[in-house]
């Protein structure tokens, strides 16, 4: 088990992602959707990436997924692993891999959603073994 | 469906044949403790009109990308002196920039913009002791996906890793493989007296070499070196008259490849659109090429980006780069003569002018005898900049001896 855990420095958020951090905040990963075209996209904006439309809105996600990609940086301080995590809303999101051995992680392995504490913001996103 | 106006600008609206390459310079530093920025840029830019057997004062055209200092094209115009520019442009795609501006100068030229046109980079990463590779970077906080990545920890090697680790993961490609790739840069590189790497590595000494990021290796990365390099692209008349070979440039493509709303593949680079935009303009296929410059930060850069420019199928690109395939002499498709990026030279971080200058040098016939491709007429060059792993541009170009 990898035990210590790197500080993850903190997210500046904008305006238009206050709602997706304060989510955070709660343990709640947010998602855009947009009205107009059905489409759930990440990271969250207020214009829809594929159709254009300013009609998003968020919605919860259900916090699963599966992994996509990773790599576990062993030239750092403390070593940790970076990943792409395929949510089951369809989007993939860049994230860390947290609670879990970094040698016995395979791609396409289930994921849940925890949060991470950070240097002074927002808790992130992160993922471990389902 | 294209419109008739379309089909007849097409017909018309081609770079092919509308400029050449006239002079080419790489700086021979590798670590620019005692020469500035500007200077760099300067010395590189004087390098390359002398190689072309042009002056300063010939330059009415001036690109240049993130690297120059201060207001780019104002900060280095005025210090170097160039008092006639009638045309600038400062694209940036990071390390392919310098490849989108050869095919923008082409651009430039054809329509009449100017007809001496001036590309340089410079950098001194290596001076200021920055950890290219291995620090996270952080472009600040008003670019949109920084609050979204930055916390993670992306670094310029993880997250090639990462491609790596797919392409693994979906076609079998080993770090063995991916070795190849080093191995065949090394045996190059060992020919060139400016290369930052000069030894000849084997597949088992990059597979030995510590791991960076998994699956990638110490070996797997490209240099961090200082200096730079320009390139000087002129209309047709004035290469007319002058005394050096002439390299024509046949066809560029552009591309971008961003992450899409969430819509994730890293198993292709834009190289996937560049590439049949430039061979389609180039009337050539990839089976015409005789000597390929590819952006190789890291190994995985190359591999992917062979098969996106259709030189083996996509997957294939293990299989394609092993056994010394990319090897000067001995394989079928040499690349990368001066060593690259992965042993000789990785200027500033960004890789694209090197790539541009070596296919110069290779169609000029002014490669090292060691590693100089055989009746080498047509040539490409790439450029992939940004990161594979998140959000990249790329460029193609297609050179032609006269």
């Amino acid at each position: 088990m990898a035990t210590a855990q790197r500080t993850i420095p903190a997210p500046q958020p904008s305006p238009e992602t206050k709602a997706f951090w304060d989510g955070a905040a709660e343990g709640k990963l947010l998602l855009k959707k947009c009205r107009a075209c059905s489409q759930v996209h990440y990271y969250p904006r207020p214009l829809c990436p594929f159709c254009g439309s300013d009609a998003t809105e968020w919605q919860p996600a259900a916090g699963t997924g599966t992994l996509y990609s990773y790599s576990v940086m062993r030239r750092a301080e403390v070593p940790y692993a970076i990943a792409y995590v395929t949510l089951d809303e369809g989007v993939t999101m860049m994230t860390n891999l947290v609670n879990c051995d970094f040698d016995r992680l395979r791609i396409g392995q289930k994921v849940r959603v925890v949060f991470s504490p950070t240097d002074g913001g927002a808790p992130v996103p992160t993922f471990t073994p389902a | 469906m294209r419109l008739a106006i379309e089909e007849e600008a097409c017909a018309h609206m081609t770079i092919n044949g509308k400029a050449y390459i006239a002079g080419v310079y790489e700086h021979p530093t590798r670590k620019a403790d005692t020469i500035s920025l500007a200077q760099l840029h300067a010395d590189v830019a004087k390098g390359a009109l002398e190689d072309a057997g042009l002056t300063k004062n010939d330059v009415d055209g001036y690109f240049c990308a993130g690297d120059a200092p201060g207001l780019g094209p104002l900060s280095m115009a005025e210090y170097m002196g160039l008092g006639k520019l009638r045309h600038v442009d400062t694209t940036e795609t990071g390390g392919s920039s310098y490849v989108i501006h050869v095919g923008h100068a082409a651009q430039a030229i054809a329509l009449g913009k100017c007809t001496v046109a001036l590309i340089t980079l410079a950098g001194r990463p290596r001076a200021e002791g920055m950890a290219t590779g291995t620090a996270p970077r952080n472009y600040g906080s008003a670019a949109p996906d920084v609050q979204f990545e930055y916390p993670f920890g992306p670094t310029v090697v993880n997250q090639y890793a990462m491609c790596a680790m797919r392409h693994m993961h979906e076609f079998g490609t080993t770090s063995e493989q991916l070795a190849w790739i080093k191995v065949a840069a090394s045996h190059h590189a060992q020919h060139n007296p400016h290369a930052l790497l000069r030894d000849v590595v084997t597949v088992e000494d990059v597979v030995k070499s510590p791991i960076i990021a998994d699956p990638l290796h110490r070996l797997d990365c490209c240099v961090i070196t200082d200096g730079g390099g320009a390139v000087v692209v002129v209309h047709p008349d004035v290469a007319k008259r002058l005394t050096r070979p002439r390299v024509k440039i046949r066809g560029a493509g552009e591309a971008t490849k961003l992450q899409m709303g969430g819509r994730i593949d890293l198993t292709y680079s834009g190289a996937r659109w560049s590439g049949p935009i430039a061979f389609e303009e180039a009337k050539v296929t990839p089976a015409d090429i005789k000597y390929v410059s590819i952006y190789d930060s890291f190994t995985i850069t190359v591999l992917m980006t062979l098969e996106d420019l259709g030189f083996c199928a996509k997957g294939q690109g293990g299989k394609f780069v092993s056994d010394g395939n990319l090897i000067s002499g001995t394989g079928k498709l040499p690349f990368n003569t001066d060593g690259g990026g992965l042993c000789n030279n990785h200027p500033a971080n960004r890789g694209g002018m090197t790539k541009v200058v070596e296919a110069v040098r290779q169609l000029r016939g002014e490669a090292h005898p060691k590693v100089q491709v055989k009746s080498c007429d047509l040539a490409l060059a790439h450029g992939t900049g940004g990161s594979l792993g998140t959000r990249h541009g790329s460029a193609t170009v297609i050179l032609e001896r006269e």
